[in-house]
């Protein structure tokens, strides 16, 4: 009878992107030592945006909240709830945005905060790399509050 | 920076002893069992001797055990190789879902070559019920597969039970004991066991070595072809090395094992109340007795489990966790779903495997860390999980 097995689907030989710890120093430095972050969150009553991405079930949760003045992001804060990277990327993110203007930081990509954390595992950059959309979900909060419609 | 190692489910050091037991074998005796000369006799003796030792160990006989490379390894050779070699007699295979990869990955790859396989439910700490065995096997089952501990959670399954569901029903029956080598009775008459998984690599001796014990009269067919080695079943030439300090390690972790298993117990119990005290929204996961010596794991609430182990790591402590973050799937770990915890909170799970060298001074570093971290990592989180998804653990 064993002839008439048919063997498990063929695999080429391929080296699984599965090493979460290959991170980097300022990954690390980003992670123990987050900036920006919220301990308070009553103390952001006074925002001028506010974005949340992210479900816990997928294991990521990012919530940013911006202070505008003349145009351009005067602060930006955050909470995280994820993974290594995720935390040091949001912590990073709220570093570049602080000084930019609203149309520059709403083309930041995963991928330029990947490269100034000097690089990130590739499935770590699709799962916890949220914070440029919490951050455009913050403008956009932004704007619509400005315009008269808030949420 | 001390190093506090609380992941020995992971994999163990290696005992001195059996270090020692294995050095000849690198060097002066490095024959080959297969070989008709002086070296080629004095590994063919220590080969004997090892399996000797194991076969005594285990309550078994010598031809019954076979070594090959992993646990894995002996698993995969005793579900392919007895579904193979039995096909005739049946398609069907019984397993649960809070198995070792090993066996559940096996089981989806025998799907494909044709044989149905049943995935039982556990409860909520991950026990697999007698009557649900009994309920599915059918006149095509030939093979139930359930492992004796689990890896992640440390639930023991009450596998003397359940292989004797599996025998009075004339079916064989497996069970992957790589958890439970050091730790519990893997006597196999004991067990009822058709045939029993193990390696070193749990149980302080090398990694590298696995051992599947094959009860007489098994018929199984080999999944690696080539010199014949291990009675046709496994060839390639035996790691003569691993294979001493394999049995080296096996028969003093089962020396020992009732002392130690009682201390660790007792170890094991007070970090699990020291924890669940110490820090808020925090739970056990799996059974609160029935579980291995030397597991501890949790739930805590609003945090993930990849941030708690590198945080903790910097802390000199290396723990585990079935975040979603330490795996290929980007799935939360599929034992902690089976047991019914809902994926929010799965990313938060966090594994203690104590080992020989762990003291209660460890636990209490390991607490005091643990709630300053959790503390910390709260006040980044967004997110407050409603309490109500964890009733009734």
């Amino acid at each position: 009878m064993a002839q008439d097995i048919k063997p498990p689907k063929a695999a080429s030989v391929k080296r699984e992107n599965n090493q979460c710890w290959a991170y980097t120093d300022i990954v690390k430095e980003h992670f123990l030592k987050p900036r920006n972050f919220v301990r308070d969150e009553k103390k952001m009553k006074g925002a001028d945006g506010v974005g949340t991405v992210g479900s816990p079930a997928c294991g990521d949760v990012m919530k940013m909240w911006i202070r505008v003045k003349d145009g351009k992001i005067a602060e930006c804060k955050w909470q995280t709830f994820g993974c290594a990277s995720a935390i040091a990327s949001t912590s990073m993110l709220s570093t570049m945005a602080v000084g930019m203007k609203l149309e520059d930081a709403l083309k930041i990509t995963p991928k330029q905060i990947a490269e100034r954390l000097g690089g990130l595992p590739s499935m770590k950059i699709h799962c916890s790399v949220l914070g440029d959309q919490a951050l455009r979900a913050a403008i956009e909060d932004y704007e619509a509050r400005k315009h008269g419609k808030a949420k | 920076m001390k190093i506090i190692y609380f992941d020995n489910a992971a994999t163990t050091p290696t005992r001195t002893e059996v270090v020692k037991a294995m050095a000849p074998f690198w060097t002066d005796n490095y024959g080959n069992p297969g070989s008709l000369h002086a070296k080629g006799f004095e590994a063919r003796a220590a080969l004997d001797k090892a399996r000797e030792t194991v076969a005594r160990t285990l309550g078994a006989s010598p031809s019954e055990i076979l070594f090959t490379g992993s646990g894995t390894e002996s698993v995969n050779l005793a579900l392919f190789g007895f579904c193979r070699a039995n096909r005739q007699k049946g398609n069907h295979i019984i397993t649960q879902k809070t198995e070792h990869h090993a066996v559940l990955d096996s089981c989806k790859a025998l799907e494909k070559e044709g044989f149905a396989v049943t995935y039982l439910d556990v409860d909520k700490q991950g026990l697999v019920s007698r009557e649900a065995l009994e309920r599915a096997i059918r006149k095509e089952t030939i093979l139930v597969t359930i492992m004796y501990a689990n890896n992640e959670i440390g639930t023991v399954q009450s596998i003397q039970e359940l292989a004797s569901v599996a025998r009075a029903h004339n079916v064989t029956f497996h069970t992957d004991a790589c958890q439970a080598g050091g730790a519990l009775d893997v006597d196999v008459r004991q067990l009822n066991a058709d045939m029993m998984t193990l390696n070193g690599s749990k149980i302080y001796g090398p990694k590298g070595v696995g051992m599947l014990y094959v009860r007489a009269g098994i018929k199984l067919q080999p999944v690696i072809y080539g010199g014949g080695q291990e009675g046709g079943l496994r060839s390639g030439t035996e790691n003569i090395a691993g294979i001493v300090g394999f049995a080296t390690a096996l028969s003093l972790a089962q020396k020992g094992r009732e002392k130690e298993s009682k201390r660790l117990a007792a170890l094991r119990d007070y970090l699990i109340s020291k924890v669940l005290k110490e820090i808020p929204r925090s739970y056990l996961n799996g059974h609160p007795t029935q579980r291995l010596p030397n597991n501890a794991s949790f739930t805590i609430l609003d945090v993930e489990g990849e941030s708690m182990i590198l945080r903790l790591s910097e802390k000199g402590i290396c723990a585990s966790t079935g975040s979603a973050c330490t795996s290929r799937s980007l799935e939360p770990s599929h034992v902690l779903q089976a047991i019914g915890l809902p994926k929010e909170v799965a990313h938060g799970s966090l594994r203690f495997s104590l080992g020989k060298s762990s003291t209660k001074t460890d636990a209490d570093y390991t607490v005091k860390t643990l709630k300053g971290i959790v503390e910390e990592l709260r006040k980044i989180s967004p997110i407050r999980i409603n309490e109500s998804v964890m009733r009734g653990r």
